[in-house]
């Protein structure tokens, strides 16, 4: 159905050369945002939808920018461009704004938006380039949901808390409680948390991969 | 191999060619994105206000009747605020003060604080804060009802060694993981009380003259009739205000 090339590119973002669990880029925003699902899986969309429109401007321009001036072109792209969304979120998605506002910024330090304009976007056809982008943003979103996941049922004993802050108030009954009476392990919601879910995920990505090898 | 001057002239200009495509970007989407978002920051504004005061306890026109404060260490601000007074019926039931915590976990925490014609709480909010996501933010009124525990609290049922978090041997409860955040909120609210102790006339009463900031009609910027005896300056500074 897709070309070999296509197949190639979904499969490094997704698994082969994830962000969070191979390239280990990004790890900022993966660190201080992954306390709780919502959290996580909003910043996680909203890097992806950077990712992709920086990645299609430069793989567009990419002909036009001299090679010894790339980097601060590319930092002039991304950051431009965070600004933008997050002004048209502040007018326009006024609710989502407040939820997401305060890490939307964080998004023009995450070094993965430029690692992959840098690695693919400067070199390859633009629609590659979107499509990549968009993978390798899928690809940190979900292991940044998969450890949001982790630390808010072990740190506090529910899931998707929160929810009502990203959907309308009608959401405030969709918190599942995973662990009822649970009084949480302060830990897991604290940085600490986040290194150690981090690096047990990795941990069960390589022991994965090993077993696939042999 | 040293760039010939006219390749690093040409690299030079591409880059500022880029500058001045994104700077254009950056102020056209502000400038097509500014007014909505006004409209949007002055209607939360005002919803914001209200929840600091119990509802129904004034008739006014809050943000149209807002009034200047002027920097004051006592309210933290770096540049002049403002007052919001509340009105029931012509009297004035509590007003509403502008202060900033400049001491947070990341920077300056900005507040409104409601207080009563009689000194006690009407109710804290956070407009500003950069606090971090998940941890200090829970003085949001969106995230915990932490900031619900300065209502009713005045310098007279509170005195001055319980304003402080319990750790610090105070009266306000804190979180664990996260003291920094609230230690500066109670700090900057306790402040904003002693400002309001310190200038109550001239804060409540709206017959002093004070130029109000919302629509700037003849009337209200002309000198009034009201009992000028009974007005305070807010520019003069308070004796007691000693940790300037």
């Amino acid at each position: 159905m897709f070309s070999q090339e296509t197949r190639d590119i979904i499969t490094n973002g997704l698994w082969k050369q994830n962000p969070g669990l191979v390239q280990i880029l990004g790890m900022c925003p993966l660190l201080a945002i992954s306390s709780n699902v919502v959290n996580a899986l909003s910043l996680g969309l909203a890097t992806t939808l950077v990712m992709a429109i920086a990645s299609g401007s430069v793989a567009v321009i990419r002909n036009i920018i001299p090679h010894e001036i790339r980097i601060p072109v590319f930092v002039l792209i991304i950051a431009a461009l965070v600004t933008v969304v997050e002004l048209a979120m502040h007018a326009w998605v006024h609710a989502l704004y407040i939820v997401l506002g305060v890490f939307i910024p964080l998004i023009t330090t995450n070094c993965i938006v430029l690692a992959r304009v840098e690695a693919f976007a400067s070199k390859r056809a633009t629609g590659h380039s979107v499509l990549d982008a968009t993978m390798m943003g899928l690809g940190l979103t979900g292991v940044l949901v998969t450890l949001g996941a982790l630390r808010e049922i072990v740190g506090k004993g529910t899931l998707l808390s929160g929810i009502d802050l990203a959907l309308g108030p009608m959401a405030k009954d969709w918190v599942i409680p995973v662990i009822p009476d649970y009084h949480g392990l302060l830990i897991a919601i604290l940085p600490p948390g986040a290194f150690i879910g981090l690096g047990l995920l990795i941990a069960w990505r390589n022991w994965m991969q090993e077993r696939r090898a042999r | 191999m040293i760039p010939s001057i006219r390749e690093t002239l040409s690299t030079a200009l591409t880059l500022l060619l880029f500058c001045v495509v994104g700077a254009g970007l950056l102020s056209g989407a502000y400038t097509l994105t500014h007014p909505a978002i006004e409209i949007t920051e002055q209607a939360e504004k005002l919803a914001l206000i209200s929840q600091t005061l119990p509802p129904g306890s004034f008739d006014n026109d809050l943000v149209g009747d807002a009034r200047p404060l002027p920097v004051n260490a006592l309210l933290g601000l770096k540049r002049p605020g403002l007052s919001y007074v509340a009105q029931k019926e012509g009297k004035s039931t509590a007003v509403v003060l502008e202060a900033a915590a400049p001491d947070g976990y990341a920077g300056e925490i900005r507040l409104l604080v409601g207080i009563h014609a009689d000194g006690r709480i009407a109710g804290v909010r956070v407009t500003a804060h950069h606090e971090t996501p998940g941890l200090g933010d829970y003085i949001e009124i969106a995230k915990n009802k932490w900031i619900t525990q300065f209502d009713a609290r005045s310098l007279a049922d509170t005195p001055a060694d319980q304003w402080q978090v319990r750790k610090d041997g105070g009266r306000f409860d804190s979180m664990a993981g996260a003291t920094i955040t609230p230690r500066a909120v109670v700090k900057a609210t306790h402040k904003a009380l002693q400002y309001f102790a310190a200038h109550q006339e001239a804060l409540l009463n709206v017959g002093c003259g004070y130029r109000t900031v919302g629509a700037s009609s003849e009337e209200r910027t002309a000198p009034s009739t009201g009992d000028h005896s009974r007005c305070g300056s807010l520019r003069s500074p308070h004796p007691t205000s000693g940790d300037q």
